[in-house]
């Protein structure tokens, strides 16, 4: 079949960098064809050139055989090559009606005629399916439903090509099966979807067809049963995971020693019920559950960043009457928050300067570090976590995703803490890092470190944990250890009601 | 009713609420008298207050408001001591209130400075401006303007609709039919919204952006007209504070400082809370002047806090 978008031979390079290297790629009518990469792959560059955010150095782009060169997304939109990208780019104040008419709305007598621009919204609402109040404002939604008008927006009504770019990022499992609905009906209609998303799972349910890029190449291209997920991983990282894959962590218990966490009932109104836990040292506790079920509320009310209104949190056996984020660190309780970008780093500090953040604190700004002691913690973590910088003084900001979320760990680890709290630690990163995560939690848990891990992947939790506590609804419905930790086995009590 | 109607709701129910309170304490308020002397009196402040509502709502704030009104003043005054008609120089210094509104908004947007650093520079060199023409009030003595006073709608219950307040409805009438019905006041919206994300959706940024400032500019220089007419001069210290005035009347309101949600109409019930106070204190007469800044920044104190709260329900939830 005629491709109805065909890139051939691409080639981009940034200063230093070639991020593009005579690449090939092309989407049938009526096909998903998932666009795989770890960071720095070249995925995102390949999109911004097929939809006008960036302009190729060299190669062509044909849209059902015709060579088309969009200068800008308006223009590439309006050639059929519609785009949605991660964070969704509406705007939250703005009803939904004004945001799918936006810079298109209709007009009479020079003013504008809100009666037909609320009938264009419905019609390109309905054209997903999606039956809902155009007048209320965009933010009143939730997350899924606001990447479907941002995909209603992306749709023009000739539209051909719609690029999907992490569309699943915040969205739970009954989401992502709509949006994947939608994404079947599109394509039974003859649009072409590039599909673009770390989780690989999903890549199996939606994809007929994958294209891998590594270092701005393409190093693959075939059906999902031509290239299966060791050999997409295999050419993602361009190594062997399978030592990872199938490494399970030994599921004793730890729990001979005396636990430097307990929390006792702990719970807050309307947040989260209450719930018992214990952490060991040398032990690895899995938060498991949807989004929204309370994961990141557990951690951040054992940590303090919440406060509870029921129960007693105890460290080493003492009861903290009202633990703050400050008693917790001096405890040697530190927290890895999950949105790296608005509560963990600072993008514009140095590695060096965001990995003795914590500890400087913890000092008082009056007594200085000493330069010295700086650049041997600084040299000795980034060695240790095998962060990829070209030296400590480059802004974290500039580094990927997968060593940003090491500098966050680093500043933990510096301060010497006894236990550690992580919240999505692999969110947003490429599998390569992911696998080092993985394989650092556990280093740390042999060396004595107890760890409370909050993840929305099972896979990940199922790698580390010793035991994994399963949240439904904000409430802790059980704990899993042992011969029990099985993926269905916790799919099964977090379904279960 | 959509969560976007709630701030506006509460300053209508404020307003009722302080009208009534009024009218219960003592008697002759419940008049159209009232509500026609605080349409008057409070005019050129509610029609600054109006192009505020622009500026705040796509994000940004004026402060160079209360100078315009001084300078407006100012250069009409003398205009007038050089024979000129007021109808000649009145369209004359709103068109120069458009043009150095549109220049803000140029230097906002080329340098990428900070509105408020900008308007406050603007503020200076006007008030600058006012005391190098005239250090004294300089009266306006055109006959026009003595005309314009007399005219007015008288309404049912001997209230007096003035010129000033006619002027002030026409003008919010426009306003709110640019917010409302232009593509341009969608972009005010989309651009305090969200302003990245607007940029992404083919808001063209540096029009949008110097529309507002012109469209602030031009509607702080009718307010001075209107207030050079109301008083009959010019004055170098006119409108001083008058900036601040227009941003609580705007805030009161129901427009939220943070962008992308509010209502130019909201803005008309934000500047006569204000006057309602003042007229409610003024009945009293056994009270303290000081009492009406109090009483106004207590209320404004209490609204920023709802609008804290407020702010939530539009947060974006996205986990990323």
């Amino acid at each position: 079949m005629a491709a109805i978008i065909e890139l051939t031979g691409i080639s981009k390079a940034f200063p230093g960098v070639r991020a593009l290297d005579h690449v090939d790629f092309g989407v049938e009518p009526g096909e998903t064809h998932a666009l795989m990469g770890e960071n720095g792959a070249g995925k995102s560059t390949l999109i911004k050139v097929m939809t006008g955010a960036l302009q190729a150095d060299g190669g062509t782009i044909r849209l059902a055989g015709k060579e088309i060169r969009p200068e800008s997304p308006g223009a590439a939109r309006a050639a059929g090559i519609g785009a949605v990208y991660q964070e969704v780019n509406l705007i939250p104040t703005m009803s939904v009606t004004k945001n799918l008419t936006l810079g298109r709305l209709p007009r009479k007598f020079g003013l504008i005629d809100w009666g037909a621009a609320r009938a264009i919204a419905r019609a390109k609402l309905a054209r997903l399916g999606v039956d809902i109040d155009v007048e209320r404002p965009v933010g009143s939604y939730s997350v899924a439903i606001q990447q479907l008008i941002a995909i209603a927006r992306a749709l023009e009504d000739d539209a051909r090509v719609l690029v999907l770019d992490e569309p699943t990022a915040s969205l739970d499992a009954n989401e992502t099966e709509r949006l994947f609905e939608i994404v079947r009906d599109l394509k039974a209609r003859g649009l072409g979807i590039v599909f673009i998303s770390h989780f690989i799972d999903q890549v199996y349910r939606i994809a007929d067809r994958i294209t891998v890029l590594r270092n701005g190449r393409r190093v693959g291209v075939g059906t999902t049963e031509e290239i299966p997920s060791l050999k997409l991983v295999s050419l993602m990282i361009g190594r062997d995971l399978e030592h990872i894959e199938h490494q399970r962590p030994l599921m004793d218990t730890v729990a001979s020693s005396k636990p430097i966490l307990t929390a006792k009932g702990v719970g807050r109104r309307r947040l989260l019920e209450p719930f018992d836990l214990e952490l060991h040292p040398g032990e690895v506790v899995g938060l498991a559950g949807l989004l929204g079920s309370g994961r990141t509320e557990t951690a951040k009310l054992v940590f303090g960043a919440i406060r509870h209104d029921s129960g007693e949190i105890r460290i080493d056996g003492h009861h903290i009457a009202s633990p703050t984020p400050k008693h917790s660190l001096n405890a040697g309780v530190t927290f890895c928050p999950e949105d790296r970008k608005s509560e963990g780093i600072v993008a514009e500090l140095s590695v060096r300067e965001n990995i003795i953040l914590a500890l400087q604190s913890r000092r008082g700004w009056l007594r200085l570090l000493p330069r010295r002691e700086q650049d041997r913690l600084t040299s000795e973590m980034i060695a240790a976590l095998n962060i990829a910088t070209p030296d400590a003084d480059k802004p974290v900001g500039q580094l990927s995703g997968g060593n940003q979320q090491k500098v966050l760990l680093a500043r933990s680890l510096v301060s010497n803490p006894r236990l550690l709290i992580l919240d999505e630690p692999t969110r947003g990163i490429d599998v390569g890092a992911h696998a080092e995560i993985v394989t650092l939690i556990r280093e740390l848990a042999a060396k004595g470190l107890a760890l409370l891990v909050a993840s929305s992947e099972l896979d990940e939790l199922l790698a580390v944990s010793h035991r994994i506590a399963v949240l439904r609804d904000r409430r802790m419905v059980g704990e899993i250890s042992g011969a029990e930790a099985t993926r269905e086995h916790i799919i099964q009590t977090i379904a279960a009601s | 009713m959509s969560e976007k109607y709630l701030p506006l709701t509460v300053t209508i129910g404020v307003f009722c609420i302080l009208f009534v309170a009024g009218g219960l304490l003592y008697p002759n308020f419940f008049s159209t008298l009232v509500i026609g002397n605080i349409l008057g009196d409070n005019a050129f402040v509610i029609i600054a207050a109006i192009g505020t509502t622009f500026v705040i709502i796509s994000g940004g704030i004026d402060l160079s408001v209360g100078s315009m009104i001084g300078f407006v003043g100012v250069v009409m005054a003398n205009l007038d001591a050089a024979g000129w008609h007021p109808l000649v120089s009145a369209p004359m210094m709103i068109l120069f209130g458009a043009g150095f509104g549109a220049l803000v908004g140029v230097i906002i947007d080329f340098c990428e400075i900070q509105p408020f650093i900008i308007t406050l520079a603007a503020l200076f060199l006007l008030r600058g401006a006012c005391f190098m023409i005239n250090l004294d009030a300089v009266p306006i003595r055109h006959p026009f303007v003595l005309e314009f006073s007399d005219m007015g709608i008288s309404l049912p219950g001997g209230g007096w609709l003035s010129s000033s307040a006619i002027v002030m409805l026409v003008a919010l009438a426009v306003a709110i039919v640019i917010a409302h019905w232009t593509e341009f006041g969608s972009a005010v919206y989309a651009v305090g919204g969200d302003a990245p994300s607007a940029k992404l959706m083919g808001v063209p940024m540096r029009k949008t952006t110097i529309k507002i400032y012109a469209l602030g500019g031009t509607y702080s220089a009718l307010g001075g007209v209107v207030y050079a007419f109301y008083t009959s001069s010019g004055y170098p210290l006119a409108g001083t504070g008058n900036e601040l005035q227009a941003i609580a009347a705007v805030v009161l309101g129901g427009t939220l400082l943070t962008g992308g949600v509010g209502f130019v109409a909201g803005t008309l019930f934000g500047g006569m809370i204000l006057g309602l106070i003042a007229t409610l204190i003024n009945f009293n007469g056994s009270l303290n002047g000081a009492w009406i800044m109090i009483a106004g920044g207590l209320l404004l104190f209490i609204f920023i806090v709802m609008h804290r709260f407020l702010v939530g329900s539009f947060k974006f939830r996205t986990g990323s």
